[in-house]
């Protein structure tokens, strides 16, 4: 006999391929975690509050505690674990090295895939709700340290590392445009 | 959770047909379905996925107005180019909500079915009305600083969570949905029926219903037009206040006005009351903070929610005056 709750789903992974059978009540966080081994994102809340989880599905943020599996089936996901697929760290994990943008470093993952996701969202103009006018054509404003606490405020950090990780997130930003 | 069955239609048709079955949900980006789930007050038997259906996207409407698709996310609707120049208090309104993660999986339709966030309505092992009708809210002579202060009834006293709907409603918002019976609107201003009796009964889709779009009249379009929300938290917190609001202004005399408030009530209130007020009178703060009190008049506050009437009230007048005076 059939059983309807479960499903084969087929996740790619920072760039390598996964065919799974799961229970449709699994998250993307625990098959991340449970079934492909990436333990990058982490589990703080599971209840979508604290931004551990982050992680970019099809080249977006999204928080993988509150996306089932099966609903995920199909999509690239890039988790920690393939911003560094070489062993070279990616520019803003160098940057959270450089400037401490982290203590205990639970909620680094999630920091840095988020910060990834909400560099691209201001590079394609997206304002934010600190954006003084969202109707003004073009680029969105440039990124200060408001606008990096707004962008980023899906992400909790009990350290309290946020002036570093502002910081780290806007000196990437910096030479990103500088290089283009 | 409780088990249940997945599918994800390609057709509109396809997915009424599925939700036809007693114990099937709809799942949009599923920000605010599963985290129920995980809790056990929702407990669906099937999810039927939409996001593989062709609702996405937003589009002119023949009136000069847009058409947004109800799977559309949140993020999507905010950036769109001609929802930031037509309707720029929309667009701020959505940015006002949840986390840039959140937005980027919850839907324009998903937004409008959320649950309230009265702690009582989450916590099972608590009286709501809400969730288990007849046993009673613990929230009135409980913890209800947040709740309402407008429309409540001795059944119910939450407040609707969205940010979203406060803007949309300003605009005359027009909800579309589909049953197995054909395609069917409703304005937004009358999906939510008042508390009373019923405060599980939070919107008038039927059953099965699958909103599709929302639309917006072009003759709403308010390049001039601003969403405020005060929280307890700068970001990712939900309202205590806002105000959606649009100011047309002629040589310092108010010709229309459009204001709807949120996190007073079960619901996104059109404020019809200040509106009336302003029509015809002097751009200024203090006939602004006339408008707003033949609003709040009809407040009822709570044991510990007397503030919100005050806030309000500076929350409109600080919106009208922020509009009839960009440059200041």
């Amino acid at each position: 006999m059939t059983d309807y709750t479960r499903s084969e789903i087929h996740l790619c992974v920072n760039g390598q391929s996964h065919r799974l059978n799961v229970d449709n009540r699994r998250t993307l966080l625990d098959a991340l975690r449970e079934d492909t081994g990436r333990t990058g994102p982490k589990k703080g809340c599971d209840r979508g509050q604290c931004g551990a989880c982050t992680v970019l599905l099809d080249g977006r943020r999204v928080v993988s505690c509150l996306t089932l599996a099966v609903a995920a089936d199909g999509s690239d996901v890039t988790t920690i674990e393939g911003l560094a697929p070489d062993g070279e760290l990616h520019p803003l994990q160098q940057a959270f090295v450089q400037l401490d943008g982290f203590q205990c470093g639970y909620c680094t993952p999630g920091q840095l895939c988020s910060a990834v996701g909400m560099l691209a969202e201001h590079a394609a103009g997206w304002p934010s709700a600190v954006t003084t006018d969202v109707s003004a054509e073009g680029p969105a404003p440039e990124l200060d340290a408001e606008e990096v606490r707004e962008r980023l405020s899906g992400n909790l950090c009990r350290c309290g590392a946020y002036p570093s990780i502002v910081r780290a997130v806007l000196e990437t930003a910096s030479r990103a445009e500088v290089t283009g | 959770m409780k088990e249940f069955s997945y599918q994800r239609p390609g057709q509109v048709r396809e997915a009424l047909a599925l939700a036809a079955d007693d114990g099937a949900r709809f799942l949009g980006g599923g920000t605010n379905l599963v985290d129920l789930m995980k809790d056990g007050i929702e407990t669906p038997t099937r999810l039927v996925d939409v996001r593989g259906l062709p609702l996405d996207g937003v589009r002119d409407a023949p009136d000069g107005g847009l058409v947004i698709g109800a799977t559309t996310t949140n993020s999507d609707a905010a950036a769109h180019p001609e929802v930031r120049r037509r309707y720029p208090a929309l667009s701020q309104a959505v940015l006002a909500g949840a986390s840039g993660q959140l937005r980027n999986m919850a839907t324009v339709g998903g937004n409008l079915l959320q649950r309230t966030r009265c702690g009582y309505f989450a916590d099972r092992s608590q009286p709501c009305n809400k969730r288990s009708p007849g046993s009673g809210c613990s929230a009135i002579a409980g913890e209800h600083h947040n709740h309402a202060i407008l429309g409540w009834s001795d059944h119910c006293v939450a407040t609707h969570p969205s940010d979203m709907t406060v803007a949309l409603i300003a605009f005359d918002a027009v909800v579309h949905y589909e049953t197995l019976d054909g395609t069917h609107e409703i304005p937004l201003s009358e999906f939510y029926p008042p508390v009373g009796e019923t405060p599980q009964r939070e919107t008038m889709l039927p059953s099965g219903a699958l909103i599709t779009a929302v639309t917006l009249p072009g003759a709403a379009a308010s390049p001039r037009s601003r969403y405020r929300k005060v929280r307890e938290r700068a970001s990712y917190a939900f309202a205590n206040v806002s105000v959606a609001a649009a100011l047309d202004v002629n040589e310092g005399v108010v010709q229309g006005a459009r204001i709807a408030l949120g996190g007073l009530a079960s619901r996104p209130l059109r404020a019809h009351a200040a509106e009336s007020a302003l029509r015809g009178a002097p751009a200024t703060a203090d006939r602004f903070g006339v408008a707003a009190d033949a609003e709040l008049s009809a407040a009822r506050p709570l044991r510990d929610n007397a503030y919100k009437v005050t806030l309000a009230r500076n929350l409109i007048v600080a919106v009208l005056t922020e509009l009839a005076h960009p440059a200041e």
